[in-house]
């Protein structure tokens, strides 16, 4: 589960982590609100207005302001809540911002160099192992880095049992050549973040930039927090976090009824029980000649119930030209979607109105057939994957 | 022969008197699996589908002798099951529970380490070897004998590969869903390296989809080894998007090396059979043998 920058900031914060004072706002009043509050404790009249959104690149898109007084916090906030910011990382019409964090500038001049790093904390499959990844290079983009300069990336891998080594943490701070007066609040800091992804459940805390106060503080200026999806029952405190004003309503929906649902830009819907099939059904569809118009795994526990909420899910979407149905039932029984489909013509007013192409393969497949040649509900009804593909094309192109 | 299970396999269940522990421990005993016993903690001493319950995976071993458990236990104890299965010295575990934590798999993999029994899943389909024993939750009845083996993080999608294959004239050796997690007990290759050493199977089926390189890892293997069967690929996943989980939580693409171009284009370069569309899978197996026959 993706978070937002505030709410990956207040996790961190209450693990031990500094992060820059900052409060969010709704509206332009309450960003001027904010950032007096903000004031009263940091006694400084610069604030950065952050555009809260799931996806990186803000700054980029325009989402990311310096504001220089009060008047300056209400004329941002009133351009950043409620537009699309387009970022690198959004889709192409952007994402609508609802709420602005305004926080504290940690810029501020002083006795020593202000300087930018790299840090994050995620999980290496192919070496089953969470490794630390820094650069002495922060701030910018670090796909960009990655790119440029591989070697400016390192890695650290740490031991799932023992955790992270004192002189793992020595090893990265001499590594990312930190001046020596910050060098034991880094060790603490390193130590304190993997604690916090350990604890939180994480699968990913990226920090970028980390930054090195003029006054010799580290601390954390932006920050990603992915959680993983499976240890949420173990946090129904960040569970509650989960903002579904950033996800599609379809797949909102689609969750709530059980289905594994996720939308595409095309107009071949497609209704498939496993998630392998339902990825090589899609690749099907686009071997036809065609595209997919979704990813959607109906699930081993499906009942009739569901599949009629698929259906009707998929046909919400006006673009959608036709429905391929494919079906391999195991545990799963062909009647039972059978069943589901004949509901949702009957449920949707004036019927399926596009084609619909049905496979129902293995179990009770022989009954499935004869409800739905019963019901003279209008489908193409294919055996084999072949013969899919193949009324695909016939209908479409 | 066949690989990992057969009809003398002594499985046990975990979690064995939930709904679905019930449901397909009948279905198993339906298909001819030697079912020994079942587990269900505090439920000991007593009988379940007239078999005998324990509180313990050490005292079924004991009692039962068995050497193989599946596990249908909740996500959010499964781990702890499963490292269970392994202090009591079973063989072969098979997890079939989907949605256990990341971190939790961690550990589990640590432990296993120094231990010697294999893991196999979680979030898989099990494992069947043809007319023998079904440890999983398969539709048996699509898996006919024969001499291709199947390996796949996928589960309808091996049934989809079976029923191709056999409605080609070919069968099916032993079938294994080794998982779509991101961390996953047994992987591809050394499923694959069982196949080779295996007299029964005469061709190997790997499918694969985005994410995770265990796919790759696989045919790199295959390519540097001396044994030679024919193994045919598909890769799901060539229509998802970037940065999505397309169901499995491990199908999903982090970085360049883990789209299915990469692992199609790796997968052909070490000599593997790779075939572009699903519908393919059963004819090439067919068109691989028959070519090997006529050659031999």
């Amino acid at each position: 589960m993706n978070l937002h920058e505030y709410q990956g900031k207040n996790i961190l914060h209450s693990f031990g982590i500094k992060v820059p004072l900052g409060k969010v706002a709704r509206t332009p009043y309450e960003a001027i609100t904010m950032a007096k509050k903000i004031t009263k404790t940091t006694g400084s009249n610069i604030w950065i207005v952050k555009a809260q959104i799931h996806a990186g690149g803000r700054g980029k898109g325009g989402g990311i302001k310096m504001a220089k007084s009060l008047k300056e916090v209400y004329e941002i906030s009133s351009k950043i809540i409620g537009m699309r910011l387009i970022t690198p990382q959004t889709p192409k019409e952007g994402k609508l911002v609802h709420r602005v964090m305004i926080g504290q500038d940690v810029y501020y001049k002083g006795k020593s160099e202000i300087k930018e790093y790299y840090i994050s904390i995620l999980i290496d499959r192919n070496k089953e192992k969470n490794i630390i990844m820094y650069s002495q290079e922060g701030g910018v983009d670090i796909e960009q880095i990655a790119k440029e300069s591989q070697e400016q990336i390192l890695i650290e891998e740490i031991d799932p049992y023992f955790g992270i080594f004192d002189f793992q943490a020595k090893k990265i701070a001499f590594n990312m050549k930190l001046p020596t007066q910050v060098f034991k609040e880094f060790i603490i800091f390193i130590k304190t973040l993997y604690k916090a992804y350990v604890a939180s459940d994480a699968s990913m805390i990226e920090i970028n930039p980390l930054l090195k106060t003029s006054d010799n503080k580290i601390i954390a200026v932006d920050t990603k927090v992915v959680i993983d999806d499976n240890a949420l029952y173990r946090h129904p405190d960040y569970a509650a976090l989960r903002d579904i004003d950033e996800e599609d309503p379809y797949e909102v929906e689609a969750a709530k009824a059980g289905l594994n649902f996720v939308k595409l830009d095309s107009n071949v819907g497609c209704i498939v029980n496993g998630a392998g099939l339902a990825m090589a059904t899609m690749d099907l569809i686009k071997l036809s000649g065609v595209s997919p118009a979704n990813f959607l795994d109906v699930g081993g526990t499906v009942d009739a119930h569901r599949v009629e909420k698929a259906v009707c899910i998929l046909l919400k979407d006006k673009t959608i030209s036709a429905i391929f149905i494919n079906i391999f039932g195991g545990i799963v029984r062909c009647d039972t979607i059978a069943q589901g489909i004949i509901a949702a013509n009957q449920i949707i007013e004036g019927g399926i109105h596009v084609p619909l192409i049905v496979r129902l393969q293995g179990t009770n497949a022989k009954e499935a057939k004869k409800m739905i040649d019963q019901s003279r509900l209008c489908v193409h009804y294919v055996v084999t994957l072949k013969e899919a593909a193949a009324k695909i094309k016939e209908i479409l192109i | 022969m066949s690989i990992l299970v057969n009809k003398n396999s002594r499985v046990i269940v975990q979690g064995f008197t939930g709904k679905e522990g019930t449901f397909h421990s009948q279905q198993m005993i339906n298909y001819g699996t030697l079912l020994v016993g079942g587990i269900t903690p505090g439920k000991g001493g007593n009988k379940h589908l007239n078999l005998p319950i324990f509180d313990t995976v050490e005292q079924a071993i004991k009692a039962t002798r068995a050497n193989v458990s599946i596990l249908f236990v909740p996500p959010a104890f499964a781990a702890d099951a499963i490292m269970e299965a392994a202090y009591a010295e079973i063989d072969l575990i098979i997890c079939i529970t989907e949605g256990i934590p990341i971190s939790d798999m961690l550990k589990v993999k640590q432990y296993l380490k120094h231990r010697n029994s294999r893991l196999i899943g979680p979030n898989c389909p099990g494992v069947i070897t043809s007319e023998e024993s079904k440890v999983g939750i398969m539709p048996g009845f699509v898996f006919k004998r024969g001499g291709v083996g199947i390996v796949s993080k996928s589960g309808t999608l091996t049934y989809e590969a079976a029923y191709q294959i056999v409605k080609s004239g070919y069968g099916i050796s032993t079938a294994i869903g080794i998982g779509g997690d991101p961390i996953i007990g047994t992987n591809m290759q050394e499923v694959i390296s069982l196949f080779m050493e295996d007299s029964e199977t005469d061709a190997i089926v790997m499918i694969g989809e985005i994410g995770g390189q265990i796919e790759t890892q696989a045919a790199q293997w295959v390519k540097e080894s001396l044994n030679k069967k024919p193994i045919i690929g598909f890769i799901a996943g060539k229509t998802a998007p970037k940065g999505r989980t397309m169901g499995h939580a491990g199908a999903i693409v982090g970085d360049k090396n883990e789209t299915a171009e990469i692992k199609i284009d790796i997968l052909r370069d070490c000599g593997i059979n790779v075939v572009e569309s699903p519908a393919e899978i059963g004819v090439t197996v067919a068109k691989v043998l028959s070519y090997r026959r006529n050659k031999i």
